[in-house]
C-alpha cells in the first residue's frame, strides 16, 4: 500500500501541490535534505510533464502519484495516460527543443524562426531527459495506456 | 512562492529579475513578460535567475522562446545564474551551448558577443 497516493486533476496549479506533498512525505520518511530538494525538482518535472500531456490528450483523467516508503527506500511513481514518448538520445538542444535553437552559434538561426509556437509547449521527452539527468535511480515504462515514471531514493538506515 | 518578475533598464540592456518557481503554472507569466518586452523594442535581455527556486522544462521552453524572439531582432538573451541545481538542468538539456550564462548581472550587462 502506498504511503501517499494523490490524484491530481490535470491543472497546472496542482503541480505545486504535488511538490509540496512530495517534500512533506520525503521529510517524514527521513530523506536527507539535499535529496529532498532533488525529489522536489524531479517530482515537479514529472508532474509538469504528466499534467501537460493530460491537458492535451486526457483532460478529464487525473494524474496519479504514488509515494511509497519500503525497504528499498522512497519510491515515487507518476502515472500518466498520455501518448508514449521515450527520451531522445543525447542532449543536443536541437533534438530537445527543435528548431527554436537552430543555429545557436548565431548563424542560421533564422531557419528556426519558422516555428512561431516553439515555446508554446515543450516536447514531453525533454522532461524525461531532465529527469534522467536529475535522478540516478529512474525507470520509465511506457505502454499503450500511458507512461509510469518511477523515481527512487535510498533512505538512511534508522536505528529503532 | 509564486513567480515574481521585475524589469529595469541598464544601458542598452533590459534586466529581468525572476524570483520564485517557474513551472507549468507560472511559465506563461514569464512568457508574457518576455513577449511584452520584445514587443516594446527591448531586444537585449538579461534574465537574472538567482532568486529562482524551481525551474522545469516548461520554463526552459519559455526561455528558448524568448531567445528566439530577441534573435529575430538581432538581439540577445543572457542568463545570470550561479545555482548549481539550475545550471545542471541547463547542462542536461544542452542549453549551456545555447544561452550565455553569467555569474552576475554586471558581468552579463557588460558582455558583448
Amino acid at each position: 500500500m502506498p504511503t501517499v497516493e494523490l490524484l491530481l486533476s490535470p491543472r497546472p496549479h496542482h503541480v505545486r501541490t504535488a511538490r509540496l506533498v512530495g517534500v512533506a512525505a520525503a521529510r517524514r520518511a527521513g530523506l536527507p535534505d539535499e535529496l529532498v530538494d532533488e525529489l522536489r525538482w524531479a517530482l515537479g518535472e514529472a508532474c509538469s510533464r504528466a499534467v501537460a500531456l493530460h491537458a492535451a490528450h486526457a483532460p478529464d483523467v487525473p494524474v496519479r502519484i504514488l509515494l511509497r516508503e519500503d525497504t528499498a527506500g522512497l519510491t515515487v511513481e507518476v502515472i500518466d495516460h498520455g501518448p508514449q514518448g521515450l527520451p531522445p538520445e543525447g542532449t543536443d538542444p536541437e533534438a530537445l527543443f527543435g528548431s527554436a535553437v537552430q543555429g545557436s552559434g548565431h548563424n542560421g538561426f533564422q531557419d528556426g524562426l519558422q516555428d512561431d509556437h516553439a515555446d508554446e509547449g515543450v516536447d514531453p521527452r525533454v522532461s524525461l531527459a531532465v529527469l534522467g539527468g536529475l535522478v540516478d535511480d529512474i525507470d520509465v515504462t511506457s505502454t499503450e495506456a500511458g507512461t509510469t515514471v518511477r523515481l527512487r531514493w535510498p533512505l538512511p538506515v534508522r536505528t529503532p | 512562492m509564486d513567480l515574481s518578475l521585475e524589469d529595469r533598464t541598464e544601458g542598452d540592456r533590459t534586466v529581468v529579475v525572476v524570483g520564485g518557481e517557474i513551472d507549468v503554472y507560472t511559465a506563461p507569466k514569464l512568457r508574457e513578460k518576455l513577449i511584452d518586452l520584445v514587443s516594446a523594442g527591448n531586444y537585449h535581455l538579461v534574465v537574472d535567475m538567482e532568486a529562482v527556486e524551481f525551474l522545469d522544462s516548461t520554463g526552459l521552453g519559455v526561455l528558448v522562446g524568448g531567445l528566439k524572439r530577441v534573435r529575430a531582432h538581432e538581439g540577445s538573451l543572457r542568463l545570470v545564474c550561479t545555482q548549481e541545481r539550475i545550471l545542471k538542468i541547463f547542462r542536461i538539456t544542452g542549453l549551456t551551448k545555447v544561452f550565455p550564462i553569467h555569474a552576475s548581472v554586471d558581468e552579463a550587462v557588460a558582455a558583448t558577443d
